[in-house]
């Protein structure tokens, strides 16, 4: 007896969302859920952006650190690494050392940081602030004063400083993150708060928060997975955003990212449990409806892109 | 697929006797419908009605075993597609690929390492499940030898058997029949005699097919020879196919109530770069396999492969939780320090672990937050001043004790006051906030 394909037809689609100037990046556009291509269509492969930071990446474990050792001293040369020699298909420029507990470096220093990154490569650009909720209100619409035309990816506003964020991102014609906390409403709340500023909501880009594996992963999966399914079943226009996945700084925080064998027999050899703990994140989270992928490892990177290769 | 009220009750007797306890057969119906009631209440159904209503009240994938005894792997009964719907049921088995064209030692090597392969996380038992032992040598005397030694070094770990030569299947499925392996590798050319062996052998079968439409023909074909415990391959091996072919299958099990496909799901990850097999895996684990075979299993895999698996695989309405009471870790003595933190595992196992970590012996009070952490339990009023106050109150510590010091998490500094407040007597220091400052904390003391 023949199968018959139990197809699903949905109502709703993925908004295609671009950056970048010279080379760029779409994500999104999608009709059914994640790599079904089977049933609808899918446009555009999941986009892998390489995080780079303002200030050199002290706190992150040495798995990860070593790879970047001798260019990771000043963010221009660290992202020119990134794009030249890994072949990154865009740079996240994250503004760490602005927190008022980091570095506490000023807005203006920050939009220097982000020129003088942005001469130097052609790849599409996201800045991220240091998710203080005064300080990136400063910062980031200083960042985005300083990339005005360059068609960046900024974030991430939040329910407790959008205003500001979205004001400089229509001034200056970016596309905006915007962040909520593992909540389908909240997330939808943020995004009918945003475009009621007049921001295209075809221009915005959703972070429902990620987490780590074994350290909440389920509830950003869940969250993931319901709002792709009411972007794509209810046909809810306020959700049909490309979500983002900030795999990196949640995965290498943990301690399995970073505990040696000695301290953690159960987990064996530190290097690749690292690399995994990461890869595994990004690969589960993907399969949920992430399409922006913020990432750190070029092992985890690398094996992702295999993955969506045999996924596409 | 379910039936509804009226379905069932138009094949019931219809004579409103009321021995069922309810007043009306449609009552009863309305009752069995939703799956309260049970269908042996009514003593006058006919064999007919029994056989109708038992089929569609079966679930939409059926329930195979894999393995006898405490490591025995539980597959099929799921009924949703999302996990925030319902609970996901059966966690996905993790099966290690030996060949019997490897030599004895590497094959020593696979075995210790799935012997090995327990660990605990969060409170749950977590091991590599089963050894997938192929005839990679086509050799039938060679595969029963190394089937038979496998079985006597790990006599608990359950078994695949993976051959489609019915010679090899039968001698090697008849040492080892008691342990109830799955025999894998019934396809169109050898259907019959493998089917005959299971059967004989009362042992699940794994279906080989090479598409949806000639795998639907296979299981049909089987369960007509008699073989109802059935494990399904499509053929899929590409990342790609497997989406497809898995997500296909479970909705059509589970909304169309397609039965031809309503079994296990095999998946095939191995793979040669090891972080890509990683990730194939993880597809199978997000997207519905039942049985998901690797080339290898290192520690760091294990880890993180087990620990994707536990999360999806939890409860979305009911975080995992300990028991509310005061732990002892090291050997406190009356002087120890106490600290409280929620019942929320993750946090608990963060905590305790990290305690440990310091040697101090200390008292950990857990306090039931119906599983939120810590600050999720605080703004959700769960992990209170005042709630704090009466579990430490009622739970007799002050007499087990010598001081009256409550150590609490540095996120909540906020309550310090309120709990000294409501606690006469006692102090209360603030910890850090992460729980990885807690060794330099406790040592410090
Ligand atoms: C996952 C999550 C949820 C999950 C619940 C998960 C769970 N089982 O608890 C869900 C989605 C259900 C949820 C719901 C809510 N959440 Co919530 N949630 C989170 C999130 C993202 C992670 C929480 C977590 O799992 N942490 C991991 C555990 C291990 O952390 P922990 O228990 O705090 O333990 C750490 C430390 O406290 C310390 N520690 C623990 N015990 C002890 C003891 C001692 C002695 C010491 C020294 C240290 C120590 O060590 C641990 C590791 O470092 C946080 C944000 C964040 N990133 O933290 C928000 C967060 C906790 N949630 C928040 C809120 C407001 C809520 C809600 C009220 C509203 C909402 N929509 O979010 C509801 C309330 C729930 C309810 N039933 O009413 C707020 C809390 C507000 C605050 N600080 O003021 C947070 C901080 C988010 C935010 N910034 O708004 N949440
Ligand atoms: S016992 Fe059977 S026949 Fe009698 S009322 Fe109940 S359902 Fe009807």
């Amino acid at each position: 007896m023949a199968f018959t394909a139990p197809n699903e037809t949905y109502s709703g689609k993925v908004y295609q969302v671009e950056a970048g100037t010279e080379k760029t990046f779409v994500i999104g556009g999608e009709n059914v859920l994640p790599f079904h291509s089977f049933e609808g269509n899918v446009p555009n492969r999941p986009v892998i952006a390489y995080e780079v930071q303002d200030v050199p990446p002290e706190d992150w474990p040495d798995t990860v650190k070593k790879v970047y050792d001798g260019v990771s001293g000043n963010p221009v040369t660290w992202a020119k690494h990134c794009q030249d020699k890994l072949n990154a298909k865009a740079i996240a420029l994250r503004l760490i050392g602005t927190h008022p507990d980091r570095e506490n470096r000023s807005a203006e220093e920050a939009a220097a940081t982000v020129k003088e990154v942005l001469a130097a490569i052609n790849v599409p650009l996201i800045i991220l602030g240091s998710n203080h909720i005064e300080k990136d209100t400063s910062v980031l619409v200083a960042a985005a004063e300083a990339a005005k035309g360059k068609n960046c990816f900024i974030g991430k506003a939040l329910e407790e400083n959008y205003k500001t964020i979205v004001a400089a991102c229509l001034a200056n014609n970016h596309k905006l993150i915007a962040m909520s906390q593992l909540d389908i409403n909240l997330s939808k709340q943020l995004n009918i708060l945003i475009t009621q500023m007049g921001f295209d909501k075809e221009k915005l880009v959703t972070d429902p928060m990620c987490s780590a594996l074994g350290y909440g992963l389920d509830y950003t999966y869940s969250v993931m997975e319901r709002i792709r399914l009411a972007a794509l079943t209810q046909n809810d226009v306020t959700m049909q955003t490309p979500m983002l996945g900030d795999i990196g700084m949640y995965a290498w925080k943990v301690k399995e990212a970073s505990a040696p064998e000695s301290e953690l027999p159960i987990g064996g050899s530190l290097e690749p449990r690292g690399i995994a703990w990461e890869t595994v994140t990004a690969g589960a989270l993907m399969m949920a409806g992430a399409e922006l992928l913020i990432m750190r490892h070029p092992e985890s990177v690398k094996a992702l892109e295999k993955f969506i290769d045999e996924l596409m | 697929m379910a039936l509804s009220g009226v379905e069932i009750f138009k094949l019931l007797p219809k004579t409103n006797c009321k021995k069922c306890g309810h007043p009306t057969c449609l009552a009863f119906a309305m009752k069995l419908a939703q799956r309260q009631a049970s269908l042996d209440l009514c003593p006058d159904v006919s064999e007919e009605a029994k056989k109708v209503l038992g089929e569609a009240s079966a679930p939409p994938i059926r329930p195979v075993t894999l393995g006898t005894g405490d490591k025995a792997v539980k597959m099929g009964e799921e009924t949703v597609l999302f996990r925030h719907d319902k609970k996901f049921v059966h966690p996905c088995a993790f099966a290690v690929e030996v060949k019997d064209s490897m030599s004895d030692s590497e094959i020593n090597g696979v075995v210790e390492q799935v012997l090995n392969s327990e660990i605990d996380r969060v409170g749950q038992k977590l091991r590599v499940d089963a050894i997938f032992i192929s005839n990679a040598s086509g050799d039938a005397g060679k595969f029963e030898g190394v089937v038979k030694a496998i079985a006597a070094k790990a006599p608990a770990v359950p078994l695949i058997l993976s051959t489609t030569n019915p010679a090899a299947a039968e001698a090697a499925v008849k040492a080892v029949a008691d342990k109830k392996p799955l025999l894998y590798g019934a396809n169109e050319s050898n259907a019959d005699a493998m089917a005959g062996i299971a059967k004989s052998h009362k042992i699940s079968l794994g279906v080989a097919a090479t598409s949806l439409d000639s795998l639907t023909a296979l299981t049909e074909k089987i369960k007509g020879l008699g073989v109802e415990d059935m494990v399904m391959d499509s053929g899929a091996r590409t990342a790609k196919e497997m989406l497809r072919d898995n997500t296909y299958i479970r909705r059509a099990a589970v909304k169309k109530g397609n039965k031809s496909v309503g079994y296990p799901v095999i998946s095939f990850a191995q793979r040669d770069d090891v972080m890509l097999e990683t990730l194939i895996a993880s597809l199978g684990i997000t997207k519905y396999s039942s049985i998901v075979v690797l080339s290898s299993v290192e520690r760091w895999k294990n880890l993180a492969l087990f620990t994707l698996r536990q999360n999806i695989y939890t409860d979305p309405q009911v975080p995992l939780q300990v028991e509310q009471k005061i732990y002892k870790i090291g050997e406190p003595s009356a002087d120890a320090p106490l600290m409280i933190t929620s019942n929320f595992s993750l946090t608990y196992f963060i905590v305790s672990g990290e305690i440990e970590g310091s040697k101090v012996p200390v008292r950990l009070a857990v306090m039931d937050t119906e599983g939120l952490s810590v600050l999720t339990g605080w703004a959700a009023g769960k992990f209170t001043a005042s709630k704090i106050a009466q579990f430490i109150k009622d739970s007799g510590i002050e007499n087990e004790i010598s001081h009256r010091e409550l150590i609490i998490p540095g996120y909540v500094s906020i309550l310090s006051g309120a709990i000294e407040d409501k606690l006469a007597g006692w102090k209360v220091t603030v910890g850090p906030r992460e729980a990885n400052g807690i060794a330099v904390f406790l040592k410090s003391r």
